[in-house]
């Protein structure tokens, strides 16, 4: 086992966690990520080879779904980003390279973003803030790729009153401080 | 203005980056005889119609996918919309085919 | 001072009682009450002076189309210029000051101007301040923006907050009178998404201004009943203190919510204002009407008002201009003024109506057939003298005169695309014609429906049909009866032969002004407004712009419609630059993006630099360096001499996968890349179709499927964009994939004669990193510190034996201290973007300032490697003639003669001899460093057809400063030309 400590996004040796009027903002770490892109007229083979072996069935576009420990957001066409806790499936990129094989181009992108979870009563308010999705019609278990604070993030609806934001990790300091101003500004 | 994503449905075109004429898609063979005028042609001479126009729009704040857009440059009214990719293996089949 | 002018009733609180300043003094007025209300209320009717002349001015209006009464609110970084008193919500400790004038409001200097007025008629600044030329900037224009102008600016840092925000909605109905109340009610009850905006911070428009009733409700009831059942729908969303400002495409507007503008300062952390962007499905226009005023001989005395303004003050606001108010008017509309004044106990000694049969009022006299011809009173009305029907003139003593020229129907936001109003010639106004805006529609006053009743049923009607489009079926809902009484008016513009009767009062244009902008053949609509500035300003022409087109239209002998038409472009009413701004000011401009590293480099205490949107570090200053050249010196020393660290995660990552990757790579770059090994990594050049250099980096064959390719920095976003362009547009049969992976590793550069030491320290052992095994340009996959996947590049940008490795970014932290602990032995240096920019250049290694969208391959001495063997980007035309002349440019380096000198980029190159200029231009220098290294100045630069120049003397000038400096053409690797260090 290697020595190297860890720091999250936001520079920290453990998740920051903040609330704030009915707003809670974590920084969630958990969390492994590897992209997976069909090879050219593997989709269907590739899809199969998910659901059969972690019963994953990929969403349409603008969706995302959970196959506990798994989820899988629809990134492109013919692309999407699987999840899985980090802890448990620090190689997660290696695992879906090897049950994908050759029916997929797979990338580790575990740490290409930061995570964070927005819950409370007021998410709405504090999204239509931030972002052009369309929160309030947003159902549980869509997921946008839009823009907030000038950054390409997901926005995923996990629950009426729960939303994941993935973004680029290396301005998580950013998004998180327009997160923050926003829960200030309604709470 | 508001761009209907052929996946995605509507979505503003803040989200998008322009490029310009679709002609871009039907790059010209590097080998043919004429080449040079040829890609000169592709490159340089673009048209600006005040009306109709299919152009290349990138969904850079989404999901990455270049499409093509006709859109109406007087009214900003947009008459379709299709994935680039499906428009260049189009034209790539009828190259094959000629 | 007592509130004299206040009356009975009205929709204030009284139990709240507000002070507040205006230019120094204290006045009390009550919560609901606006700054111009409460003004009134306490017998102020100065309020301001004019743009122009700094004639003595008050209110006109009692909303936001307000020309005069404009204001500087609040102190500090807070000032607000231009504020109209009529918008501004009262507050307890509100402090307005009056605005261009000196001394004081009463006492103004520079109301000499209005004694020269025959001097400063429309055109003036144009004829006057033509010549001398060089006079505009340093005198003419200093003085003229002193003498005429409106609030100013307190040049302090705005200290609130602006949120920007998002809204969806079926229905956004703009303007909450009875044609959006109606609107609302038929849309909410029917379960569609509506939002209402309203501007005032009421709700109600004219129903909450005139005394009128609504079956046997007054109109103030019915709104309040309406407002308490919408508030109750959750899918209706009211939005007071809104001002839609733009209609933009495809049913996009734009909103300013003034969150906090009625407080003395925002609670910490809210938002003063949010700019909402609202994306309607449909927009239903019910802005109502703006009155216009008629123009007659000193017409701008304040005290002189729009006869619906004085009713707003009365009915809605308890409060009358004054004790003594004279009616003027052209329509029967205008009558319920003095009936409302009059059941106030206000005097109203006549009405004046234009008309010869005019109906009578109960109470008062009406001159029928009449006109006023002057007006008097230096700060304030005085008196009216009016030509009656038989000729003679009458004066009538009053303090308040209540005008009245007809409505205009209020439809700016139907012109902010491509809609153009149409004359209606049964309401003698213009309406809403043709090419509105997708999805938009208009009702009520707006549209021309000027009764309650009209526009009640209208608004209605709207909501019902702009659902249907949607699939959503409403009724209309169930409204009172209201006053029907036809529209009863006869055009009246203006009163023939004054001498100065003002259309325009906020930039002081005139009839007269009007007819020598004829007169000198400005008759166009477009050229009447530039000539005579005439409709611009805060307020837009809002009560002006279809007066004057009338005057003209008269002067022309042409119809109004014939002569033009009033069109409006966004914004509605001005918008705060700090409201469109929102968050992003200051360091919040754009977000900041950390390198892996950074918290690490904090510590070291690095100096930071902005690359696009990363902060990098530039240098690692240490104790007693007091220059940053002392430390670069340093880190490029240390570094060719042992080893250092760089960060260089900002260099773009793109995995490239798939049975075509090298095909698709081949196509990318301009050389090969097909037959590059597995474990190994090859430069690149990308060329734009056009032949020049674009962007350069390194690909690196992990699997025969699959590279990881870097960009420069700047470049990381613009040739993925590219990439995907070649894969889904140019190459859509490849089987290729594209992900960006530049964040999700941690990557350092270790350069050095002892990287590989370091290295060895790091990397586990079970991977061999000796020369043999893992020569230059090689690639793998290692483990580093006990088992954590890395990879591992040997590359070199310095021109030392290096390497580049990368760790998953959550543990880069952890791997540049690991890194510096490991090097301790070899007195490892981290070192920044300096040290890094003056090792490449000692390297003669090409970066922006080369590749700079203007050279070629050719150019940067790469001309080899575009391939004619296979199609890429750029082939084709990179092989035009004039690209390939023998005297193109050619990258060199440069030294000067005299080791002294320095040499600075940007300079041009001349020949030894001969005169400096463009036909001698030899070339430029773009990169320049001192080489601690060679102990010497060093720039790199292209020289034309310098491919053998070498040893060549130039001169290298800087005309600006006068200087030149004598330089020698050489190698451009300065350090290790032949590479030995690379392959050690």
């Amino acid at each position: 086992m290697h020595n190297l400590k860890a720091i999250t996004p936001l520079r920290g040796v453990t998740p920051r966690l903040d609330h704030i009027g009915t707003i809670s903002i974590t920084e969630v770490v958990d969390q492994a990520l590897a992209s997976v892109a069909a090879r050219k007229g593997q989709s269907a083979v590739m899809q199969q080879a998910l659901a059969d072996h972690i019963g994953l069935h990929l969403p349409e576009p603008g969706h995302a779904v959970i196959a506990a420990p798994f989820g899988a957001i629809w990134m492109g066409p013919d692309q999407w980003m699987i999840t899985a806790p980090h802890d448990s499936h620090e190689l997660l990129a290696s695992e879906v390279k090897e049950i994908a094989g050759r029916s997929a181009s797979v990338v580790e992108q575990t740490d290409g973003w930061c995570r964070f979870d927005v819950a409370g009563v007021g998410l709405c308010d504090l999204f239509e803030r931030l972002s052009n999705a369309p929160v309030r019609t947003m159902a549980p278990g869509s997921a946008i790729r839009t823009t907030m604070e000038h950054l390409g993030v997901f926005l995923w609806r996990l629950a009426d009153d729960h939303m994941a934001i993935l973004a680029p990790r290396s301005a998580a300091g950013s998004l998180h401080h327009g997160l923050v101003a926003a829960a200030r500004s309604i709470a | 203005m508001i761009i209907d994503h052929p996946l995605l449905g509507p979505r503003d075109a803040q989200e998008f980056t322009y490029l310009g004429d679709a002609s871009l898609i039907n790059r010209p063979d590097w080998q043919c005889e004429n080449a040079l005028s040829e890609f000169h042609d592709y490159l340089y001479l673009r048209d600006n119609p005040a009306g109709e126009h299919r152009e290349l729009w990138y969904h850079e704040q989404g999901d990455r996918s270049w499409l093509v857009v006709t859109r109406n440059t007087v009214t900003h009214e947009i008459l379709s919309v299709e994935l680039a990719h499906d428009v260049a293996k189009a034209v790539t089949a009828g190259r094959s085919a000629k | 001072m007592t509130q004299v002018n206040r009356l009975n009733g009205g929709l204030i609180d009284r139990s709240t009682s507000l002070n507040f300043r205006f230019d120094g003094k204290t006045y009390s007025g009550f919560q609901g009450d606006t700054l111009a209300s409460a003004l009134l209320a306490n017998g102020v009717r100065l309020m301001g002076r004019s743009f122009k002349y700094h004639r003595p001015r008050g209110v006109l209006t009692a909303g936001s189309e307000e020309p005069n009464a404009l204001v500087e609110l609040r102190s500090g970084g807070r000032q607000e210029p231009n504020t109209r008193a009529t918008v501004a919500e009262l507050y307890d400790g509100l402090d307005a000051s009056s605005q261009n004038r000196w001394p004081s409001l009463e006492r103004d200097f520079m109301a000499i101007n209005d004694r020269f007025s025959n001097f400063l008629t429309a055109g003036f600044y144009y004829k006057t301040f033509m010549w001398p030329k060089a006079f505009w900037e340093k005198l003419y224009e200093p003085i003229i923006r002193k003498a005429a102008g409106l609030g100013s600016l307190t040049g302090e840092d705005d200290p609130d907050l602006y949120d920007k925000g998002f809204l969806h909605c079926d229905l956004l109905i703009i303007g909450s009178g009875p044609a959006g109340l109606a609107a609302a009610l038929t849309a909410g009850r029917a379960g569609a998404q509506v939002i209402l905006a309203e501007e005032d911070f009421e709700l109600g428009g004219r129903l909450i201004a005139e005394s009128c009733t609504l079956a046997e409700n007054s109109g103030a009831d019915w709104v309040m009943q309406t407002q308490a059942e919408l508030a109750g729908m959750s899918n209706v969303r009211l939005m007071p203190r809104t001002t839609v400002f733009g209609a933009y495409d495809h049913g996009i507007y734009g909103a300013v919510e003034r969150n906090t503008d009625h407080l003395a300062e925002p609670a910490p952390g809210k938002p003063r204002q949010t700019l909402w962007r609202i994306y309607s499905k449909r927009a239903l226009i019910a802005t109502g009407a703006i009155e216009r005023p008629i123009a007659f001989e000193n017409n701008d005395r304040p005290g002189i008002m729009l006869a619906g303004a004085v009713r707003a003050y009365v009915n809605r606001w308890a409060t009358t201009p004054a004790q003594s108010v004279v009616v003027f008017a052209n329509n029967d509309d205008t009558h319920q003024t003095a009936r409302d004044l009059m059941a106030q106990g206000v005097k109203v000694p006549a009405i004046i109506d234009t008309r010869p049969d005019a109906p009578d009022v109960e109470g008062t006299e009406v001159l029928k057939g009449a006109e006023i011809i002057n007006t008097s009173g230096r700060l304030g009305l005085s008196a009216v003298r009016v030509r009656v029907a038989k000729g003679y003139t009458r004066d009538l003593f009053c303090e308040a005169l209540a005008m009245s020229g007809g409505w205009n129907p209020n439809l700016g936001l139907t012109c902010h695309q491509r809609g153009r109003p149409v004359w209606n010639a049964d309401i003698h106004a213009f309406v809403p014609g043709e090419g509105l805006p997708v999805g938009q529609i208009v009702a009520g006053a707006a549209k021309g429906e000027l009764t309650t009743d009209a526009a009640l049923r209208g608004g209605a009607a709207a909501a019902v049909s702009a659902l249907a489009d949607l699939g959503i079926t409403a009724t209309p809902a169930d409204l009172p009866a209201a006053q029907d009484a036809p529209v009863s008016l006869s055009p009246f513009w203006h009163v023939k032969d004054a001498k100065r009767a003002w259309l325009d009062f906020q930039n002081d244009v005139t009839v007269k002004d009007v007819k020598l902008a004829h007169q000198e053949n400005f008759t166009s609509v477009e050229h009447l407004k530039r000539y005579t500035t005439l409709g611009m300003a805060t307020d837009q022409g809002k009560t002006s712009n279809v007066g004057a087109l009338a005057v003209m239209a008269e002067l022309t002998g042409k119809s109004i419609p014939e002569t033009g038409t009033t069109i409006f472009r966004p914004p509605y009413t001005p918008v705060a630059m700090g409201a469109l701004a929102g968050r992003a000011t200051g360091k919040d401009f754009h977000p900041t993006r950390l390198t892996p590293s950074h918290k690490w480099a904090e510590d070291q205490g690095a100096v930071f630099v902005e690359v696009g949107n990363w902060m990098r570090a530039q240098w690692f200053p240490r104790k007693g360096e007091t220059h940053w050249r002392q430390s670069v010196d340093r880190e490029v020393l240390q570094t060719r001499n042992s080893v250092g660290v760089c960060d260089v995660t900002t260099l773009g990552k793109i995995d490239v996968q798939g049975a075509d990757a090298a095909d698709f790579l081949n196509f990318v770059y301009a050389n090969g890349f097909a037959k590059l090994p597995v474990g190994k990594v090859r430069y690149g050049l990308m060329l734009r179709e056009d032949g020049v250099a674009y962007d350069d980096g390194t690909a690196a064959r992990f699997a025969e499927d699959h590279f990881v390719v870097t960009t420069t920095t700047a470049n990381a976003v613009l040739v993925y964009r590219n990439m995907e362009f070649v894969r889904q547009c140019l190459c859509p049969n490849m089987d290729v994939q594209l992900i960006s992976t530049t964040e999700a590793w941690a990557q350092y550069a270790v350069a050095g004669p002892n990287s590989r030491k370091l290295l060895q320290k790091i990397v586990d052992p079970e991977f061999d990193i000796s020369n043999e095994a893992f020569p230059f340009m090689a690639c793998g996959e290692v483990t580093v510190c006990g088992g954590l996947r890395a990879r591992l590049f040997r590359i070199s940008f310095s021109g030392e034996l290096a390497y580049e490795i990368a760790v998953p970014t959550r543990y880069g932290d952890a791997m540049m201290r690991a890194l510096m602990e490991a090097g301790e032995e070899f007195d490892v240096v981290p070192y920044g973007t300096e040290a890094l920019g003056v090792m490449r250049i000692e390297k003669g290694h090409a970066t922006g300032n080369e590749i700079n969208g203007t050279t070629t391959a050719l150019n940067l001495g790469l001309g080899r490697m575009v391939s004619d063997k296979k199609d890429c980007i750029g082939n084709v035309l990179s092989r035009r003639e004039g690209m390939n002349a023998p005297d193109v440019l050619a990258l060199v380096g440069l030294k000067p003669v005299d080791a002294k000198d320095t040499l600075l980029a940007g300079g041009h190159l001349m020949n030894k001899t001969g005169p400096v200029d463009v036909a001698n231009d030899q070339g430029y220098v773009t990169s320049a460093a001192y080489s601690p290294t060679l102990q010497s100045s060093i720039a790199l630069g292209f020289v034309k057809g310098g491919f053998d120049r070498n040893g060549e003397q130039l001169r290298l000038v800087n005309p600006l400063e006068d200087k030149e400096i004598l330089v020698e053409i050489v190698s451009a690797h300065f350090v290790d030309p032949e590479g030995e260090r690379l392959r050690a």
